[in-house]
């Protein structure tokens, strides 16, 4: 495969950092985070870790700030204060390590591209404004589809497309940036069951590769069997860490509220570090 | 020869030869830069950006006066028209994102206010310099009449800039038109590329107010994109068609005002482009109405057909006119409704396909493909030979359908 082979130790960039040691290696790690519509917070004061090894989910109720986090983060949408560090570097200098994944549904699918086109957007920082995408960045936009199993739609234009091809599309063209950290907002949200197992598998195996994954995820009953590590938010942090001591009733119970039936909870989580 | 074939091919004298090459050029430049404006559904705010134009013209006009110029020096009053409509697009941007109000409101804010204050300034300059020809009121409506040859020039060379421009800031401006977030997670200044495409359009505005007049230079901004998407699935390829649909408006609109007296170039430039436009929406190949429309006739027939057969082969009357006589039409059905020897061996066949989708559905539950399992598509489009067979396997030995 004609894959670039891109230095992942963070401290060989020779970066001092004076943030908490836990910085130093996290994938992304989050300082006092707030936004603000007006004054009322979306997300307020948030401080969040981010392993740079497995897969981490963000769970947390509707209107908790999810899709939030992950966007003032990364400065898709402005912060009222914090700050943001991926491995170790403030996140305006590590952009070329990053992968983001919107919610397919965020964009309008009658754009006249074509799913060709959509992918090597993943390949505009890195060709510029007149480099050739025809030839090997074209090769490597295939086998990144490929990867999702969207190979045989390259040349479709992308309003042809169900939801979960547009998720896979979307996966394949941060899949072709070839990145470090891997950020998806609701991954499996609308997706029928062969794009889910198609998306995890390729996290599955980004996360063998030694790449941070981080989703953004609604669904309780599959973050034990997808996650390493788990974040509970609601506006503000409930709890963060692996997800066999985090994901426990007493935490969803903090972070939803009384929103979730408790009989529902113990057949989700793991109580008492049993499972 | 008729004076539409003379000025068809420039042959209709120095003025009309100038101002079709002119208006040619303008609209390629103004169809190229409209198209990531149109994409991003920001369209309307050129028309903002090109009235506000009017009270930069004005007070150009004035402060060359007062420095003892020639007030209708275009260099002077495209700078002027430049700085108020730069103004309009900030103060655009500023209210949609610093207030509460969203961005149509911005816009008709700005052009109901920017353009008043223009006719304002406009009929105070009338009333001052009275009895000298200002001639500032065709930069509403524009006008061939004065067109000089350095005219031509800065809309040779200021629509190349533009095209060019647009051209090389093609996948950025894609980018943000198509999903701003992940070009602002991609590290893109967003606002930045906004505003640029923005600046395209404004370009286009004053280099163009004199000759189609500020009021509908925004048809030539959003006409001919509209009309591009009709025929093009790449927005790279929009650019060119776009501006293509521009130019030929242009120029033939310029052609046929000249071959008459007393036709207005700027709205007979117009109707060209929405001539072309409606064409496009009618008969464009895929997304036009005549196309969708036969689709879906296409569709309809496949139902009935399918609906049609499943009754013979269930000795069910068929009761819809329209089914029989489609049925009829292909030989399936006598007069009477009674089944023909072909009617029979389609229904048999249609109702073994029926039970080869049910266990092609149960095969390939989720695989993504289920949606298209409609049985109307024929199964040996979307499935080989073998798989069929398999099904067949499945299924066992053919069953003898009633009646046949």
């Amino acid at each position: 495969m004609s894959r670039a082979t891109q230095p992942t130790i963070a401290s060989d960039r020779g970066r001092t950092v004076e943030t908490a040691n836990a910085s130093q290696d996290a994938a992304l790690s989050v300082r006092g985070l707030t936004v603000a519509y007006g004054e009322k917070p979306a997300i307020f004061s948030v401080d969040a870790t981010f392993e740079a090894d497995g897969m981490s989910a963000i769970v947390g109720p509707n209107g908790a700030g999810k899709s939030t986090l992950l966007k003032a983060a990364l400065g898709v949408i402005p912060r009222l204060s914090g700050d943001v560090h991926v491995f170790g570097e403030p996140v305006a200098d590590a952009r070329a390590r990053i992968a983001y994944v919107p919610q397919s549904a965020s964009v309008d699918w009658d754009f006249p591209t074509t799913v060709m086109d959509v992918v090597q957007m993943g390949l505009y920082r890195k060709v510029g404004l007149l480099g050739r995408l025809a030839g090997q960045p074209r090769d490597w936009a295939r086998d990144c589809l490929d990867r999702v199993g969207m190979a045989d739609f390259a040349g479709r234009q992308i309003g042809q497309l169900s939801g979960g091809q547009q998720q896979r599309v979307f996966l394949a063209r941060a899949l072709a940036q070839d990145a470090d950290l891997y950020l998806l907002d609701e991954p499996f949200a609308g997706v029928d069951a062969a794009t889910e197992r198609a998306v995890i598998d390729v996290l599955k195996a980004l996360k063998s590769e030694n790449k941070a994954v981080v989703a953004v995820h609604h669904d309780l009953a599959t973050v034990l069997d997808y996650f390493d590590h788990v974040f509970l938010i609601n506006v503000r942090r409930i709890a963060e860490g692996p997800v066999a001591t985090t994901f426990t009733t007493d935490n969803l119970q903090a972070a939803y509220g009384g929103r979730l039936a408790a009989t529902h909870l113990d057949e989700l989580t793991v109580v008492d570090g049993a499972r | 020869m008729i004076p539409f074939l003379d000025a068809l091919f420039l042959q209709a004298g120095y003025n009309a030869a100038l101002v079709a090459i002119g208006a040619g050029l303008l609209g390629f430049a103004a169809g190229a830069s409209g198209t990531f404006p149109f994409l991003r559904k920001r369209a309307l705010i050129s028309d903002a950006v090109a009235h506000a134009t009017l009270p930069g013209v004005a007070l150009a006009f004035v402060a060359m006066v007062a420095i003892g110029g020639d007030g209708r020096s275009l260099p002077g009053l495209i700078a002027g028209s430049a700085a108020t409509a730069w103004i309009g697009l900030l103060v655009i941007e500023w209210i949609a994102r610093r207030t509460r109000l969203s961005e149509d409101a911005a816009i008709g804010a700005v052009l109901g206010v920017f353009f008043g204050t223009g006719i304002v300034l406009l009929t105070v300059i009338q009333t001052m310099s009275a009895g000298r020809q200002a001639g500032l009121e065709s930069f509403l409506l524009g006008s061939t009449a004065g067109m000089l040859f350095q005219d031509a020039i800065v809309i040779a060379i200021g629509g190349s800039l533009a095209v060019l421009t647009t051209w090389l800031m093609r996948r950025p401006m894609t980018l943000v038109a198509f999903d701003s977030a992940y070009a602002a997670a991609l590290g893109y200044d967003v606002r930045r590329i906004d505003l640029m495409m923005m600046a395209l359009v404004m370009a286009v505005t004053v280099i163009g107010l004199k000759l189609v007049g500020l009021i509908l230079i925004v048809a030539l901004l959003i006409i001919p994109p509209v009309a591009a998407r009709f025929w093009t699935d790449r927005s790279s390829r929009m650019i060119w068609t776009a501006g293509g649909i521009g130019g030929v408006s242009g120029y033939l609109g310029a052609v046929l005002s000249a071959s008459a007296p007393a036709l207005p170039t700027g709205p007979i430039i117009v109707l060209v482009a929405a001539s072309i436009f409606l064409l496009s929406l009618l008969f464009a190949p895929d997304r036009g109405v005549v196309a969708a429309l036969l689709r879906r006739r296409r569709f309809q027939a496949r139902v009935h057909r399918r609906q049609g057969l499943l009754a013979l082969a269930a000795q069910h009357p068929i009761r819809e006119a329209y089914t029989l006589r489609l049925l009829r039409r292909e030989g399936l059905v006598r007069a009477d409704g009674v089944p023909t020897p072909a009617g029979r061996a389609q229904a048999a066949k249609i109702t073994r396909d029926e039970r080869r989708w049910e266990v092609a559905r149960e095969i390939y539950q989720d695989t993504g493909l289920t949606g298209r399992y409609d049985g109307l598509t024929p199964i040996e489009d979307l499935f080989t030979i073998d798989e069929i067979a398999e099904f067949d396997h499945r299924l066992g030995p053919p069953a003898r359908v009633e009646g046949a």
